[in-house]
């Protein structure tokens, strides 16, 4: 399956740069977040792949100046049960494009990762927060968030 | 009561839940459309799910769902302990099935640190989580049926769930926050007594569960209250990303204990079963059944089961026994390593999934080799499967809403996270 994976993406996508891993017999794929829709669409349209699930997004951070933030993309494929791991890193403050019109699944999700992260989705057909209320002003899974709260950053109710 | 007034609603939902073009009236309902707030504090809404509703007359027309009541912020609290500190939370996301949630957050960290449990542990491990199921889908059909009007089979079935919750007081010690695995094992071995009272349940049990579905299975009411109700199409679920009876309902054939076998299920001989129809009664029928497929798995379990060791023999990262610490230099040592800077597995990233009773329970983990993780995702079933609830209730009454949140059967503990 592997093989079968990084032929038929090296050969519809020559221009991008892809960097296979494997960690406990999960393919991890790392590649530009500028490419993310077109691979993320070929992943799923293609009859070999078809990966027609898209189980779960997050983003990770690293708490790092440079490439703060990684967002992971977990798809499993119904017809070959089998699942790979998307990966793209992400500036602090940089945009990501949603791929909720692909996966509808995802859509739910990355309002939750907008919600704790901060992460904004390029044509996102609904990005409020998740859980926090609206009027909330910060993003809690991030690493500079105490785990106490902030005192006085979620207004009681009138 | 008070009247909802347009300031309770939020402007984004608002926007959400209305075309550009529409005009809505909060003063006067009998005018035109109106808009409706069910919940957060609502019976049939299994929890504290708000939905924002903008009806036609009794046509629900634009659902927009509120998540977010019950947030406590596991994933955040995660970051700041141990994973043996980590279990009992994991009682509290699904609150119907503990011991399932138990397993599949062990089973990652096993997956994590690189470690294998005992054969026996791990038949145990089936044993608690098949019967978990079981517990789970009683309370699902029950509710179902009681939101339908049909509260006698709530009744029956709790009974039933009761004698499975007296058995989770034998095995695990509690009867509801179980906190039973271990990284390595199982907190207590099951005796020969538990083992025979298990038996003693399922033997009856394939007779209640025939009775309850006399009583349901002929009631004409409540097949035309859930059939063609809240249809989802196959492609439709496997976009959505629906796991569970939910997606087995609408004649996806998949399961996480065949597609991916985890534990000893290979081993196992059950059927997975499905149906085609995609509305809110396959997905009772499939809950049926699959009430009886786990007493089966747990026949077969408690057949197989060898004798043994029930957890790990590792002492860096698996707790030693009580009476080890109190005894024992060494143990004291690893017991105090273990508590204070937790199992340090090794730096990498892991994604496991189990099949909870909801569906898929998948833990995203990703360690630098600190005795805390890193960043611990949970993709919870619930969470997933409630985000089809827009697209299902949209065209169908009122009270047909009720019905298809009890097919989805979400759990705001999960949802909510």
């Amino acid at each position: 399956m592997q093989t079968i994976l990084e032929q038929s993406l090296q050969t519809k996508f020559p221009e991008i740069k892809f960097v296979f891993s494997e960690y406990k017999n999960l393919i991890e794929i790392k590649f530009d977040k500028k490419y993310l829709t077109e691979v993320a669409l070929f992943l799923k349209d293609d009859p070999r792949l078809s990966f027609s699930m898209c189980e779960d997004l997050t983003a990770i951070d690293w708490a790092t100046s440079n490439n703060r933030f990684s967002m992971i993309y977990i798809l499993f494929s119904l017809s070959n049960k089998f699942r790979i791991k998307l990966k793209v890193d992400l500036e602090e403050g940089e945009k990501v494009d949603s791929i909720s019109a692909i996966w509808n699944s995802a859509n739910w999700a990355e309002r939750e990762t907008y919600d704790m992260f901060g992460i904004e989705f390029n044509n996102h057909p609904d990005l409020r927060r998740m859980y926090m209320p609206e009027e909330f002003e910060y993003h809690p899974l991030r690493k500079e968030f105490p785990v106490m709260g902030i005192p006085g950053s979620l207004s009681l109710p009138k | 009561m008070k009247k909802l007034v347009k300031e309770d609603i939020h402007p984004k939902i608002i926007q959400r839940l209305l075309s550009s073009e529409t005009e809505i009236s909060f003063d006067d309902a009998l005018e035109n459309e109106m808009v409706l707030n069910m919940g957060p504090q609502h019976p049939a809404t299994h929890g504290v799910l708000r939905l924002v509703l903008r009806l036609d007359g009794e046509t629900v027309v634009a659902c927009v769902p509120e998540l977010g009541y019950l947030h406590r912020g596991y994933e955040k609290m995660a970051e700041n302990m141990t994973y043996y500190e980590f279990i009992p939370h994991t009682d509290r996301l699904d609150y119907l099935s503990p011991p399932a949630n138990n397993v599949a957050f062990v089973l990652a960290c096993e997956k994590l640190a690189g470690l294998e449990a005992p054969v026996r542990a791990n038949y145990i491990r089936m044993l608690v989580a098949e019967l978990t199921r079981m517990g789970s889908h009683l309370v699902a059909i029950g509710a179902l049926a009681m939101d339908v009007g049909a509260l006698t089979v709530f009744l029956w079935t709790l009974r039933e769930r009761e004698k499975i919750l007296d058995l989770f007081d034998i095995i695990c010690g509690a009867r509801f926050t179980t906190s039973y695995t271990r990284i390595g094992g199982v907190a207590f071995d099951v005796t020969d007594e538990a083992l025979k009272l298990t038996k003693n349940f399922i033997d009856q049990f394939e007779e209640k569960i025939d009775e309850i579905e006399k009583l349901l299975n002929s009631n004409k009411i409540f097949i035309s209250r859930l059939e063609g109700v809240g249809v989802v199409s196959a492609e439709d679920a496997i976009n959505l990303g629906l796991t569970g009876p939910l997606l087995r309902g609408s004649g996806v054939e998949h399961d996480l204990r065949r597609a991916t076998p985890y534990l000893f299920y290979n081993e196992m001989d059950f059927n997975v079963p499905t149906y085609k129809e995609g509305d809110c009664l396959a997905r009772y029928f499939v809950r049926c059944d699959e009430l009886r497929e786990s007493a089966k798995i747990i026949l077969q379990v408690m057949d197989k089961m060898p004798k043994g060791e029930i957890i790990l023999n590792s002492p860096k990262k698996v707790l030693p026994k009580k009476t080890e610490i109190y005894s024992k230099m060494e143990e004291l040592i690893h017991d105090f390593m273990i508590v204070n800077y937790g199992i340090n597995p090794p730096a990498g990233e892991i994604y496991s999934a189990v099949e909870n009773p909801k569906g898929e329970l998948g833990f995203y983990i990703v360690s630098k080799g600190e005795g805390h993780p890193w960043r611990l995702k949970i993709r919870s079933p619930s969470f997933v499967n409630l985000q089809s609830l827009p697209k299902l209730v949209v065209g169908h009454m009122l009270s047909d809403v009720v019905a298809i949140i009890g097919s989805i059967d979400p759990i705001m503990g999960e949802a909510d996270k």
